[in-house]
C-alpha cells in the first residue's frame, strides 16, 4: 500500500541516477546506467579471478576428491531414513516358520488391492492359519504402509531399504512368499504374548529397542535384489 | 639405410606421426578431459563408467563409445540442403586444421648417425653457421621435425585457418534452414572480427623477433625461459612488456576462433541454435572433432610462439647447463624430453583452454564486438606500433 505512492528511490544498484519517475505509474521510471569501470569491462581481472575459484577446485577435487558431491549409486547408496519404506519382508518365528496367520488384515485394508493370500489350516493349536500362496504385485503396491500398520503379529513389514526392482514382464513385479521370508528376519515380538516377567526385562526407554527391531533388515549391505537372494 | 632414413625425412610420414600419435590421440582425449575435467572444478565426478569388460580408464573410453554412437546414428540430409555443400562444410572445417599443423616444430632437428654421442654444440653451431651440415659426418642426413619449413610460416596458418570459416558459413546456408543460416552467419562476423586482431597480435612478436618461420621462432628462443616469446620487453629493459599483451590478445582472440564458450554464439549447444543443427552422426561428429583438433592447434602455436616450442628450460643441444653447472646427455635423451616437453606444454595450453571455458559464461553478441573491435584491436594495434617503435630506435 505504502510502496505504490511511495517517493521515487534510486534503484539498489548504486551507479543507477533516476532520470524521470512516470506520473501515472511512479513504478515505471526512466534511470541512467553508468557503464561498468574500466577494469571490469576489460574482463581479465574477473576471468583471472574466476579461474583461481575453479581450478582451486579442479585441483582439490583431482587430487583428494574432498568436495565431490557425486554418489556413485549402485556401488554407494545415500543413507535412507529410518522409516523408509523399501521392499515388503516377512517376519519368521523362532523355528523359522512364516509369523503371518492369514488373518486377511492386510489384503482388506491395502488400497491398491496388491496382495493376494490363500489361507490354510495348520496343525499348530496357537495359530490356526497360516498362508499359503503370499503374493504382493509391487507394480500395483502405492508403498503406503497401511499392511505394515494393520499387521496384528510383526509378520509384514517394509523395512528392507530396498527398492522394487525394474522388471521387464508384468508377472515379474509380483513378490512371493518365499522371496520375502528370504528377506525376513526374527522378529523380538512373541506370538500370544508372554508372561509379565519379560515387561520387567525390556529397558526403561523405548527408544532403546530400536536396534533390534531391525534386526536382519538387509539394510546396508551390498546391492542385491530381492530376486536373487532367494 | 638411406632409403630409411629418406622415409623417416619425408614429410609425409611426419605428418602421419604428428597427426596420429600427438594430434589425435590428444583431442580425442580431450573430448573426455572436456567433461572430467568439468566435473571436477564444479565438484561433480563426471563419466567414469564407459568400459570393455573390466577396463574402465578412469572413463576414457567414452569417446569410443561416442564414436560408435555417432557412426550408428541415422545419416540424414534435410530436403532442400544442397547436398554437394552441406557434405563438404564438415570436411572444409577439419582440413584446415590438418594442414596448419605442418608448420608447427614438434620437436628438435635430429641427427642419425649421432644418436647416442652428446653433441658437441660448437661443431653443431660451427656447421650451421657454415651451412656445411650435410660434409660433416656426424650431422649428416638430419631430419626436422617440423613438416613445412617456409618464410611465411605463421602467414601460412592464418591463410588457412581462414578457410575453416567458411565450413562453418556453408554448414549454415547449405542445411536450408534459417536458424542454421543465422548461426553460419554469427560464426563468420565472429571469426572474421577476431581473426584480426589474431593476426595483429602476433605481428609485435614477428616484428622483435625478425621472422614469420615457427622453426626459427623456437631457435630465437632458445632455452631460456626468460627469453621465450612471452618475456619480449621485459628483459632487454623495453618498456611495454609486448610479449605479455600479445600473448593475452593472441589467447583471447584465438578462443574465440575455436567458437567455444565464452564465445560460443555460433552454435550455442544448449540454448540459440547453431549453424549444424541439421547435421547428425558422424558429419556433426566431425564438426565436433574438428572444434577439439582446433584446440590442440591454438596450444600448439602458443606453445611455439609465446613459450618456447619444444625447448625444456636450459636444456641445450649436448645437456642441461645451469649457471655454470652442466649435465651432458645423450643426443637421443636431449630429442626425447625435448619432443616430451612439446607435448606437455600442449597438453597444458589445452588444459588451460578447458579451464577456461568451463569458468566463464557466455558473451552477448554486443559484448563479444566490443571486445574484439573495440579492445582487442587498439590493444593489438598500439603493441605492434610499440614493438615497430622499438624495433626502429631502441
Amino acid at each position: 500500500m505504502a510502496k505504490q505512492h511511495a517517493e521515487p528511490q534510486t534503484p539498489p544498484h548504486s551507479r543507477a541516477e533516476v532520470v524521470s519517475v512516470s506520473e501515472a505509474n511512479p513504478k515505471v521510471r526512466t534511470i541512467r546506467v553508468a557503464r561498468p569501470a574500466r577494469e571490469e569491462s576489460s574482463f581479465l581481472p574477473a576471468t583471472l579471478k574466476g579461474l583461481a575459484i575453479t581450478v582451486k577446485h579442479f585441483f582439490k577435487n583431482v587430487t583428494t576428491k574432498a568436495d565431490i558431491e557425486t554418489i556413485s549409486y549402485p556401488e554407494e547408496k545415500p543413507p535412507y531414513p529410518a522409516r523408509h519404506r523399501g521392499l515388503h519382508r516377512l517376519m519368521k518365528r523362532e523355528d523359522d516358520t512364516v509369523r503371518c496367520v492369514a488373518c486377511m488384515c492386510c489384503p482388506t485394508v491395502c488400497p491398491a488391492d496388491c496382495i493376494t493370500i490363500i489361507p490354510a489350516e495348520t496343525d499348530d493349536d496357537g495359530v490356526e492359519k497360516y498362508p499359503a500362496v503370499f503374493e504382493i504385485d509391487e507394480l500395483r503396491c502405492v508403498v503406503c504402509g497401511l499392511c505394515v500398520e494393520a499387521c496384528p503379529c510383526d509378520a509384514i513389514r517394509m523395512d528392507s531399504g530396498l527398492h522394487a526392482p525394474a522388471v521387464e514382464e508384468r508377472q515379474d513385479g509380483i513378490i512371493t512368499k518365499d522371496e520375502m521370508l528370504a528377506l525376513g528376519g526374527r522378529s523380538i515380538a512373541v506370538q500370544g504374548g508372554i508372561s509379565e516377567e519379560w515387561r520387567q526385562d525390556q529397558p526403561q526407554n523405548p527408544r532403546d529397542e530400536f536396534p533390534h527391531d531391525r534386526e536382519g533388515a538387509p539394510y546396508g549391505r551390498p546391492a542385491k535384489t530381492w530376486r536373487n537372494q532367494s | 639405410m638411406d632409403i630409411l632414413l629418406s622415409v623417416l625425412d619425408s614429410p609425409i610420414t611426419k605428418w602421419v606421426v604428428l597427426i596420429f600419435l600427438l594430434v589425435m590421440p590428444l583431442a580425442s582425449l580431450l573430448t573426455w578431459a572436456e567433461r572430467r575435467q568439468s566435473a571436477m572444478m564444479q565438484d561433480r565426478l563426471g563419466p567414469n563408467r564407459a568400459n570393455i569388460g573390466p577396463i574402465k580408464l578412469m572413463g576414457i573410453l567414452h569417446f569410443v563409445a561416442d564414436a560408435l554412437k555417432m557412426i550408428g546414428k541415422e545419416d540424414y540430409v534435410p530436403p532442400g540442403a544442397h547436398r554437394a555443400l552441406f557434405a563438404l562444410a564438415p570436411i572444409l572445417a577439419i582440413v584446415p586444421v590438418f594442414i596448419a599443423f605442418i608448420i608447427i616444430p614438434f620437436g628438435p632437428t635430429i641427427y642419425p648417425h649421432s644418436l647416442f654421442e652428446v653433441i658437441n654444440a660448437y661443431e653443431l653451431r660451427n656447421a650451421i653457421e657454415t651451412e656445411a651440415l650435410s660434409a660433416h659426418g656426424a650431422f649428416q642426413d638430419a631430419i626436422n621435425l617440423q613438416i613445412y619449413e617456409v618464410e611465411y610460416g605463421l602467414l601460412f596458418y592464418f591463410a588457412v585457418l581462414t578457410l575453416a570459416n567458411y565450413g562453418a558459413t556453408i554448414a549454415g546456408w547449405a542445411s536450408y534452414n534459417k536458424w542454421a543460416l543465422l548461426g553460419g552467419l554469427r560464426a563468420s562476423s565472429q571469426m572474421m572480427s577476431y581473426e584480426v586482431s589474431m593476426g595483429l597480435s602476433l605481428v609485435a612478436v614477428f616484428i622483435a623477433m625478425g621472422t614469420l618461420e615457427p622453426g626459427a621462432m623456437v631457435g630465437w628462443q632458445g632455452p631460456n625461459p626468460m627469453n621465450w616469446g612471452w618475456a619480449i620487453g621485459l628483459h632487454a629493459g623495453w618498456p611495454v612488456p609486448i610479449g605479455v599483451v600479445a600473448f593475452v590478445v593472441f589467447f583471447t582472440a584465438a578462443i574465440a576462433e575455436t567458437k567455444r564458450p565464452p564465445f560460443d554464439m555460433p552454435e550455442g549447444e544448449s540454448e540459440i541454435v547453431g549453424y549444424f543443427v541439421e547435421y547428425s552422426g558422424l558429419r556433426w561428429g566431425i564438426f565436433f572433432l574438428a572444434e577439439f583438433v582446433e584446440i590442440v592447434f591454438i596450444a600448439a602455436v602458443i606453445t611455439t610462439v609465446f613459450f618456447g616450442g619444444f625447448h625444456v628450460p636450459f636444456l641445450y643441444e649436448d645437456g642441461f647447463r645451469f649457471a655454470g653447472w652442466v649435465l651432458y646427455l645423450p643426443h637421443i635423451v636431449v630429442v626425447l624430453l625435448q619432443v616430451l616437453a612439446f607435448g606437455l606444454k600442449v597438453v597444458f595450453f589445452c588444459w588451460l583452454q578447458l579451464a577456461i571455458r568451463w569458468t566463464l559464461p557466455r558473451f552477448r553478441p554486443d559484448q563479444l564486438m566490443r571486445l574484439g573491435w573495440m579492445r582487442l584491436l587498439p590493444i593489438a594495434l598500439i603493441n605492434t606500433m610499440v614493438a615497430a617503435l622499438i624495433a626502429i630506435w631502441w
